[in-house]
């Protein structure tokens, strides 16, 4: 059989159910929805397995997945060399999001990466300690301050209501995942002009890594047909 | 015999040599704190050091490099005369985040040196010594002076805040030269929207007032900016010595003439290139070949150890696409940054036990 990984919550799962039964492939839950197991009704030898999305790149990565569903930010976040052992099959066109770094809107004195870098050398020299940025996307924000040549940062954890952080004192600034921005400005902050570090996009992932024996490759070529048909 | 027994042997006799000439072997741990290696290199430091946790001390790394831990080690056993020359041999580790075909732990042979009174003789004893460990490999020897774009910044005519501005991303090639051209224009378009800038009247309409930063240190800056912007730009002419001492890049004795061009328009290069001047004859008096070794006056630059003078690596002529084989320079700013003040001249350089093998190429298999 072959494996399909998809988001086992949430609106990322609803837009994938929907997205493949628009081309005949019925995602379903076994039991009540909120059971993680599944089945593939529409195509022959698919199997589901419903994960948690940030999961979902390393299974693939791993082979433990043949396909997979999951935002682009996890897959770049998780997999420096994601190219390696992934490949893109299609961008399924919704689930975007912008990974962006943030700072409170009443500092009117930093609009650019340029200020940020200059703010973070005075916050350095007031407070004693380097600036802290909240995020769950370590290597993806590490990555972009480097190339951007910010110095005096840290980057903290956070793996969920980033957005307070700021409030709470936690934290300076933010780099986190917006759709909308109506969560960063209800919590007083703003994008900067060149903090936009990736845009994400919900897609469709194959693993190369994952063993397609004889017998998979007619399902996977099924399976693909029906999904690529537009 | 096997390539790691070669590698072994190499190391040993390196160490062997370096310590017969007057260092003392020391024995670094392995585990370092994360805040020390974090405050210095930042969070740069994480793409290329394995990080673990310590239930007692916090975060730690596996050492990437020894000059920190060498610096801790001598600035704590300090007893009055704080000269010193030490030799070490052992792994280091370093993350791969994008090329696994990088080898992710290796051996280090290297020696420093801690010394107020010659800081020239300290240079060259330190090339000459890992010079001679490396024997008659065929090599490319590159060479550098952050010492020299140091003293150019420091004497720029302009607001010793835009020095420093200049100075804190001279490990940043692009960021520095960035700044460099904000520094030259005569108008700035990131302080026109700060036209008609009144303190209270500016925050009326902006969001709350959130975090730890405080509306004093915004006015502050804006205030500075404001400044900032009246003062005069840095000259073309000024600037122009700047991108020249950047692009040079010579053998020694060609590049000392190209140095000794620039002085008409900034004469306060002469120190520094005095310096350079004299650390050649002495490594002519010890017998380097200068015509052989190349000068790049931005040698050193992105490398991440905050080399601040003379700088050098070895790079095999036979396998041109190894790392360098030994790299090493002059560290006297880490030394007053880990000992909060206390500052010593240090210079020091490592040697890959490794890659002179794999220069060499493993003749016989018995």
């Amino acid at each position: 059989m072959i494996k399909l990984g998809v988001p086992s919550k949430g609106r990322l799962m609803e837009e994938t159910f929907s997205w493949f039964a628009s081309r005949g492939v019925h995602l379903k839950h076994t039991g009540s929805k909120r059971e993680y197991a599944g089945y593939v009704k529409g195509v022959q030898g698919i199997e589901l397995t419903l994960l948690s999305a940030g999961e979902i790149p390393i299974e693939l990565n791993e082979g433990r997945i043949h396909f997979g569903v999951t935002g682009s930010d996890l897959v770049f976040e998780k997999l420096p060399n994601w190219d390696q052992n992934l490949e893109i099959v299609k961008y399924l066109g919704f689930g975007f999001a912008d990974l962006v770094l943030s700072v409170p809107k009443f500092w009117i004195d930093v609009d650019t990466l340029d200020d940020f870098d200059s703010v973070a050398e005075a916050f350095r020299e007031k407070h004693g300690f380097r600036l802290r940025i909240a995020t769950k996307y370590h290597y993806l924000v590490r990555e972009f301050l480097k190339s951007a040549g910010v110095a005096d940062y840290q980057l903290v954890d956070s793996q969920g209501a980033t957005e307070g952080t700021v409030k709470n004192e936690t934290a300076e600034a933010i780099a986190d995942i917006t759709s909308t921005g109506e969560t960063l400005k209800a919590n007083h902050l703003k994008i900067l002009t060149d903090g936009l570090i990736h845009k994400s996009e919900a897609t469709l992932y194959k693993s190369k890594s994952a063993f397609f024996g004889k017998e998979l490759v007619n399902a996977e070529s099924k399976f693909l047909a029906h999904i690529l048909n537009d | 015999m096997n390539e790691q027994k070669w590698i072994e042997i190499e190391a040993d006799r390196i160490l062997r040599l370096f310590s017969n000439s007057g260092a003392q072997i020391v024995q670094p741990a392995v585990l370092q704190r994360a805040d020390t290696l974090l405050d210095l290199y930042g969070e740069d430091i994480r793409a290329r050091a394995y990080v673990t946790s310590d239930p007692f001390n916090g975060e730690m790394m596996l050492r990437p490099d020894f000059t920190v831990p060498i610096v801790k080690t001598h600035m704590t056993g300090l007893t009055g005369n704080d000269t010193a020359r030490y030799a070490y041999c052992g792994k280091v580790f370093r993350r791969q985040e994008k090329n696994s075909e990088r080898v992710s732990e290796y051996l280090q042979v290297g020696y420093e040196i801690f010394d107020r009174t010659d800081v020239i003789k300290s240079d060259t004893d330190v090339f000459c010594i890992i010079k001679k460990a490396l024997g008659d490999l065929p090599l490319r020897v590159a060479t550098g002076d952050i010492g020299i774009l140091m003293t150019a910044v420091s004497s720029l005519k302009t607001t010793s805040s835009r020095q420093k501005a200049l100075l804190r991303h001279l490990w940043r090639p692009q960021r520095f030269l960035a700044i460099l051209e904000k520094f030259t224009n005569e108008v700035s378009v990131s302080i026109e929207r700060f036209d008609g800038f009144q303190a209270e009247k500016s925050f009326a309409n902006q969001a709350k007032e959130i975090g730890l930063r405080s509306k004093s240190e915004i006015i502050e800056r804006i205030e500075n900016l404001l400044q900032d912007s009246k003062e005069a730009p840095i000259s073309t002419t000024e600037l122009d010595v700047i991108n020249s001492l950047l692009k040079i890049g010579d053998k020694c004795p060609q590049a000392l003439v190209k140095l000794k061009d620039l002085l008409t328009d900034m004469p306060a290069l002469g120190s520094a290139i005095e310096k350079f001047e004299k650390r050649l004859s002495a490594l002519d008096n010890a017998n380097v070949d200068l015509s052989s070794i190349d000068f790049e006056a931005s040698y050193g630059r992105t490398s991440m150890e905050y080399y601040d003078g003379f700088v050098f690596g070895f790079y095999s002529e036979n396998h041109i696409n190894l790392p360098p084989i030994a790299t090493g320079g002059r560290y006297d700013a880490l030394t007053k940054h880990i000992d909060k003040g206390r500052a010593i001249p240090a210079v020091g350089g490592v040697v890959r036990p490794d890659l002179i093998i794999q220069s060499k190429g493993i003749e016989d298999n018995d």
